[in-house]
């Protein structure tokens, strides 16, 4: 195992991050705030409970995967982008190192500023609504676990991605209507049942419900389910990495 | 500028780089390179010289792991470039054609990270004379992006050396780079060298090869044409010529000629006699002599020899 790589690449893109605090961390803090201000302590305080919960607490957990999936997504993607887009990458296809080096790299590094992001929203909230933790250890391993896997999605779109647009259809397209519709901002079961069925197919839905779960003891599906779903999307995004590494799709002539 | 610091080791004839039967076809189905046999020995400049799209780049990206072979193998250092990659490529430093830098990153950042990337331990020492060695330890906390394209340049080669490769690969070193700069580049390769680096360099300027190399190597539309001590090379392909201009055009050679090399030029203004001057008996002489009995007067006469370009245009135009 070539650690001295993986240290490398790491701190490269963790430079990177502080480089650019304010665009990194500091907007997505700020934007998620609002969504507290305005939903949470304005209309919140005119809503009922949602499962025992009051709005503007039930939400938090929401917006936090709102916030890490876009944030994953957005860091793994444009930091294997930009060496492709500057002609650098050369360097890393001729350098010594593993396919699985360089995305412990990569992604161990979008996954860290997710996570860090993650919290940061979770103090920021504090200030606006009130919520507790009932299950830290496992709202500690849904973070992780979704920050890693949407970093590896990030990553296979920063590979996949032939120009800047490219980069940003996914996350605005695909993952942010997945997240709204994911029950970011309500329970599923608040849906007419044929929209419950469907919401099903949403893999975001198991991540927030799970990540709800661990908040409040209140999940849409089962918590279980939602670690399986959660695994298997990042098993599946490993193999995908994989299997582009091994043949060099979009990387090697 | 101080020397390089690597353990010196003289060129020999032990190979380095050992290329054999590597082919490389594109999807489009275009072969780039067809069946190249290549061994590049031990602490020598190997220059590849070939026109543009002539499977330069391809070979070294080959090499060093970019661009994925269809046939062949290769060996760096004892290593075979696939199956012991590892141990191959951090044999090996690349410095590419392009200007390929990390922008916004400093020179100091970039270096350490490409020591990293290719599995060194951090040497802050070693990097820094990497950087004194290239005049560029002052710009050390410069943003890359504020450097002249000259000293991206060295960047790029800082880059390359800063995991102590034994094996490098200059794309090109001095495209777009100016005279004095050209000249300095050639002084540090040279350095490399005798520091015990094996350095393979293509490039365009075929003064820079017949300046450095010790070898040289013509590729030609994916094919290898020549690979020749470049001494040799010139010895074997070089040729003299007398130029004589003449008092008196001519409208046509005089019959009395017809057993010399000749040719007519400027109108019937120059005579061009080519001989081979490793010859005992160039001929000269008895020409001159020749001239003199048949009344041809000249006003002034001069000798060239070939260049490694004109041995390359030469090459390259037999085979177009």
């Amino acid at each position: 195992m070539n650690v001295f790589a993986i240290r490398a690449i790491y701190r490269f893109e963790m430079a990177r991050t502080f480089r650019t605090l304010m665009q990194s961390i500091a907007a997505p803090v700020l934007s998620t705030a609002l969504y507290f201000v305005v939903f949470g302590a304005a209309i919140g305080a005119r809503m009922g409970t949602v499962d025992g919960v009051g709005y503007g607490s039930f939400i938090v957990p929401g917006l936090i995967m709102l916030s890490i999936l876009t944030e994953s997504v957005s860091n793994a993607s444009f930091g294997i982008y930009l060496p492709k887009w500057s002609g650098t990458i050369f360097e890393l296809l001729s350098a010594p190192v593993s396919y699985v080096e360089v995305l412990i790299g990569y992604v161990g590094a979008a996954a860290t500023k997710s996570v860090m992001l993650g919290v940061l929203i979770l103090v920021t909230a504090r200030v606006f609504v009130p919520y507790g933790i009932l299950h830290p250890a496992w709202m500690v391993a849904f973070l992780v676990l979704t920050a890693v896997t949407f970093s590896l999605l990030g990553f296979i779109i920063g590979l996949w991605a032939g120009s800047f647009e490219q980069l940003q259809v996914v996350p605005l397209m695909i993952l942010t209507p997945l997240t709204f519709l994911g029950g970011a901002f309500y329970s599923i079961s608040m849906l007419p049942p044929v929209w419950q069925k469907i919401t099903l197919f949403n893999p975001v839905v198991y991540l927030i419900s799970g990540f709800r779960w661990s908040f409040y003891g209140k999940s849409d599906v089962n918590v279980v389910a939602s670690a399986a779903a959660t695994l298997c999307f990042m098993a599946l995004c490993v193999a995908a990495v994989a299997w582009i590494f091994r043949t060099g799709y979009k990387l090697k002539n | 500028m101080s020397g390089f610091h690597s353990p010196a080791r003289p060129a020999g004839s032990s190979a380095v780089v050992t290329v054999a039967g590597l082919r490389k076809t594109y999807a489009n189905g275009l072969t780039a390179l067809h069946d190249i046999e290549l061994t590049i020995r031990r602490g020598e400049i190997f220059a590849l010289l070939g026109p543009n799209g002539a499977g330069k780049t391809t070979l070294i990206n080959i090499i060093c792991g970019i661009v994925t072979a269809s046939a062949g193998s290769v060996l760096a250092d004892g290593h075979d470039i696939v199956r012991d990659y590892r141990a191959a490529r951090g044999k090996i430093g690349l410095v590419p054609q392009e200007l390929h830098t990390d922008t916004f990153e400093s020179v100091w950042s970039t270096v350490s990270f490409s020591r990293g990337l290719f599995g060194r331990a951090p040497d802050p020492a070693c990097c820094e004379r990497v950087l004194r060695d290239l005049s560029l330890w002052d710009r050390r906390d410069a943003k890359i992006m504020t450097l002249s394209g000259g000293m991206k340049r060295r960047v790029l080669i800082a880059k390359a050396l800063a995991h102590e490769p034994t094996i490098l690969f200059l794309d090109e070193p001095t495209a777009g780079v100016d005279v004095e700069l050209r000249r300095d580049m050639w002084q540090l390769v040279r350095r490399l060298r005798d520091s015990g680096v094996t350095i393979i360099l293509t490039t365009h300027y075929i003064e820079e090869a017949e300046e450095m190399a010790d070898r040289i190597g013509v590729i030609h539309k994916g094919t290898l044409i020549v690979v020749e001590d470049k001494k040799l090379l010139m010895h074997k392909l070089g040729k003299r010529q007398l130029i004589l201009h003449l008092q008196r055009p001519l409208a046509e050679l005089p019959a009395g000629l017809s057993g010399y090399p000749l040719e007519l030029a400027d109108g019937g203004e120059t005579l061009v006699l080519t001989f081979d001057a490793h010859r005992g008996e160039t001929g000269v002489a008895a020409f001159l002599k020749r001239l003199g009995e048949l009344g041809i007067d000249f006003r002034d006469l001069h000798s060239s020899e070939s260049s490694l370009e004109d041995i390359f245009v030469g090459l390259v135009s037999e085979r177009a």
